[in-house]
């Protein structure tokens, strides 16, 4: 790619605030070094798809920053065993935990985390609740399985997370990077806050709550019918095991809820910047296009779109050309047999590139004003601090 | 006798193909002449975008017809339908029902309560499994496209949580006869792959996960293989760098080539090599599941109808086959 134009503020909604007339070439690039250096950039949330490299770009993101001077924290979800390992992150213990190998001569430093959804979740109900209650509700068979086993969980336990790093008393990181749940679709994490205001608020749950200490006026005829409805479908045991859950939960929904909702204002909020992470394929592109849509609805602050394992840099060579000179060189000397060899690969590759730069053009056809970060493919896997390092590096330089 | 409908359930990391490979399948199936049921549900309407055809809505439609004599037909299982479809049918809850959405009960079990949309989308696919025409199953085989290999044991499991939960009463039998299916010799679960470490490992992991909750686990099927173009005698003098630049830039010039791309081609060369190299040391990992594996190629274009005709052809010699 040409180096972009240098901007004041690597940030897309720098430009937003800047007014329509902000520049909206296409070339346009998330200065990447000049959003990590900005110490008004708190939070950055990596999302997309699954399987395009969020990880990796959450972890290459948080070193460079913290080898820039940055007190940095990345929380991963399920990072592969080796880049885990190579964090020093060899359990989950919902810990932050310093990694070792940090260039730290530029005053950063860098600690990283595995989410464990399940501890987030009793942390939260012992904090807020008395110990007998506490004990009342882990114990809970409903309980055990929502907090353990249930899609759904880790999203809401993600963003439960997320705010207690940053309103950590002790002000121990000034930059927290996240990396979102492998969910099915990579809007569940934007949407947990306010489902799960949505669940404390639901008429539902008032029902569930109204047995236990309504007046029984509230029993309508409807209530009736639900409740016979439920008893039905679920039984009369399973019906108890449920709203002693909800009744056992419902004094500390109330803090729930206010921190799911500060932590939805804290995603809108300047300090945060949202990374849309995608690779060069329909399926994934068309999942950062709904992201990149659904952040602008929410109002939430999006930094630009990064594009892994690219072929775009496959050169000028077309792969009929490549083709057509190979088989003129096939039956030639072991050198031009080679070179034939050669431009086969080369083929591919660039048929590859063609592919991908049509998915691309759909993508900033529809989303000109998106700036972008193309990261070429490598032929290995990252599993270093090294390996991170170069993923850094190739995020700044586009 | 078979207490269901074959079921080949497939699943995969994302970014791994698994849709297409779920497309294949149930195109392979349909060449042998089958009626199949293909079925999606996460929503993302991938079947329809590989076919070609409009969204699918929560209803069965044929997508592809005459394939060596079967059909393929395509649902997307979405978890709303799925509960008040499940009301209606095993309670007759008609105005309850309609009570239950007012409460916002159904919004509360499909999208906030959570596990309770994964044991609809299973129990919508029991259904279908367990339907009958007559005396035969509406279906030969039922091919659905999975959740992730990260979830994959939970998804199908869900049931035995909810058989926890439930100790007795209508949940706990359907719970019980939807785990018993999942269980049975008519269930296959394919993981699809590609040679990278991460998905890998994340196979391996599914594996021992199926196997850990007794789910019986089918094929292997490794994706995006990409072929060898270097033969071993190039690989060598790459290597050695007796075929280097000077040499490469001559047989370009040969064919009217400009020579300046020499060292991009070589560079890229190497690329391939290590590629190579990587794939091969990844197939010897995977190899220590001692599942049977198959492997398809990575094809250049865009996947269509001729590219899953091409991969079904595959699957049809290797894992309907085995089966």
């Amino acid at each position: 790619m040409s180096p972009a134009p240098t901007r004041a503020k690597g940030r897309g909604r720098r430009s937003r605030t800047a007014g329509p007339s902000a520049p909206a070439t296409r070339t346009d690039s998330i200065d990447v070094d000049a959003l990590l250096a900005d110490r008004g950039t708190e939070i950055i949330v990596c999302c997309g798809s699954g399987g395009v490299g969020k990880t990796t770009t959450s972890a290459a993101l948080a070193l460079r920053a913290a080898e820039q001077g940055r007190r940095v924290c990345v929380m991963t979800i399920d990072p592969a065993r080796r880049l885990a390992q190579s964090m020093g992150l060899t359990e989950l213990d919902n810990v932050p935990r310093p990694v070792d190998g940090v260039d730290t001569s530029a005053g950063g430093g860098l600690d990283a985390m595995m989410l464990d959804m399940k501890r987030t979740f009793d942390e939260v109900v012992e904090a807020h609740s008395t110990p007998e209650k506490a004990q009342q509700i882990l114990a809970n068979p409903f309980y055990v399985a929502l907090s353990s086993s249930f899609a759904g969980t880790q999203e809401y336990m993600a963003m439960e997370k997320l705010s207690q790093l940053h309103s950590d008393e002790n002000h121990t990181w000034d930059l927290i990077v996240v990396d979102t749940p492998p969910s099915r679709s990579a809007l569940d994490f934007l949407d947990a806050p306010e489902r799960l205001s949505s669940l404390l608020d639901g008429k539902f749950v008032r029902l569930m709550v109204a047995p236990a200490r309504g007046p029984a006026k509230l029993l309508s005829a409807g209530v009736g019918l639900v409740t016979g409805a439920l008893s039905k479908v679920l039984g009369a045991q399973m019906l108890t095991d449920l709203q002693g859950l909800i009744a056992a939960l419902d004094t500390i929904f109330g803090g729930f809820r206010q921190r799911a909702e500060a932590t939805y204002a804290l995603l809108q909020a300047d300090e945060t910047a949202f990374v849309v992470v995608a690779a060069p394929e329909p399926d994934a592109m068309r999942e950062a296009a709904y992201f990149v849509e659904r952040l602008s609805e929410e109002s939430m602050p999006l930094a630009g779109l990064v594009v892994n394992r690219s072929h775009l840099d496959a050169g000028v060579l077309t792969a009929a050309d490549a083709e057509s000179a190979g088989r003129k060189l096939a039956d030639g000397s072991k050198a031009e047999r080679g070179t034939s060899e050669l431009l086969a690969v080369h083929a591919a590759r660039a048929r590859v590139a063609a592919r991908e730069s049509r998915v691309v053009q759909r993508f900033t056809a529809a989303h000109p004003r998106v700036p972008s970060v193309w990261v070429p493919a490598l032929a290995g896997d990252v599993h270093d601090l090294d390996g991170l390092r170069e993923i850094g590096e190739l995020l700044a330089e586009s | 006798m078979t207490i269901a409908t074959p079921l080949h359930v497939v699943t995969g990391k994302g970014g791994t193909g698994k849709t297409t490979v779920a497309a294949a399948l149930a195109t392979a199936l349909a060449q042998s002449g089958q009626r199949v049921l293909l079925c999606e549900v996460e929503g993302r309407q991938g079947i329809a975008q590989l076919f070609d055809v409009p969204p699918l809505p929560y209803e069965e439609r044929k997508i592809a017809m005459g394939l060596g004599g079967g059909d393929v037909y395509a649902l997307a299982v979405d978890a709303e339908s799925a509960l008040l479809e499940y009301l209606q049918m095993y309670y007759r809850l008609g105005r309850a029902g309609k009570a239950l959405d007012r409460f916002g009960i159904i919004d509360f079990a499909t999208t906030i309560a959570p596990g309770v949309r994964d044991v609809l989308l299973t129990g919508k696919v029991y259904e279908a499994a367990k339907r009958r025409e007559g005396k035969d199953f509406s279906y030969d085989a039922i091919v659905l496209d999975a959740p992730p290999t990260g979830r994959i044991a939970r998804f199908l499991n869900v049931n035995e949580e909810v058989a926890g939960l439930a100790k007795v009463g209508p949940v706990r039998r359907q719970a019980n006869s939807i785990m018993e299916m999942m269980r049975s010799s008519s269930t296959r679960v394919h993981l699809v792959t590609v040679l990278e470490e991460m998905p890998v490992q994340e196979t391996l992991d599914g594996i021992a996960e199926l196997k850990d909750t007794r789910l019986p686990v089918g094929h292997v099927i490794v994706n995006l293989v990409r072929g060898a173009l270097i033969g071993a005698e190039t690989a060598e003098a790459l290597e050695s760098g007796r075929l280097g630049r000077k040499q490469v830039a001559a047989a370009l010039s040969k064919v009217a080539v400009d020579p300046a791309a020499a060292d991009d081609l070589i560079a890229t060369g190497h690329a391939h090599l290590q590629r190579q190299a990587l794939q091969e040391s990844q197939r010897e990992v995977l190899a220590t599941s001692g599942q049977p594996t198959v492997e398809l190629p990575l094809l250049g274009d865009a996947i269509d109808q001729g590219a899953l005709f091409e991969l079904a052809e595959i699957l049809r010699d290797s894992v309907l086959e085995d089966a």
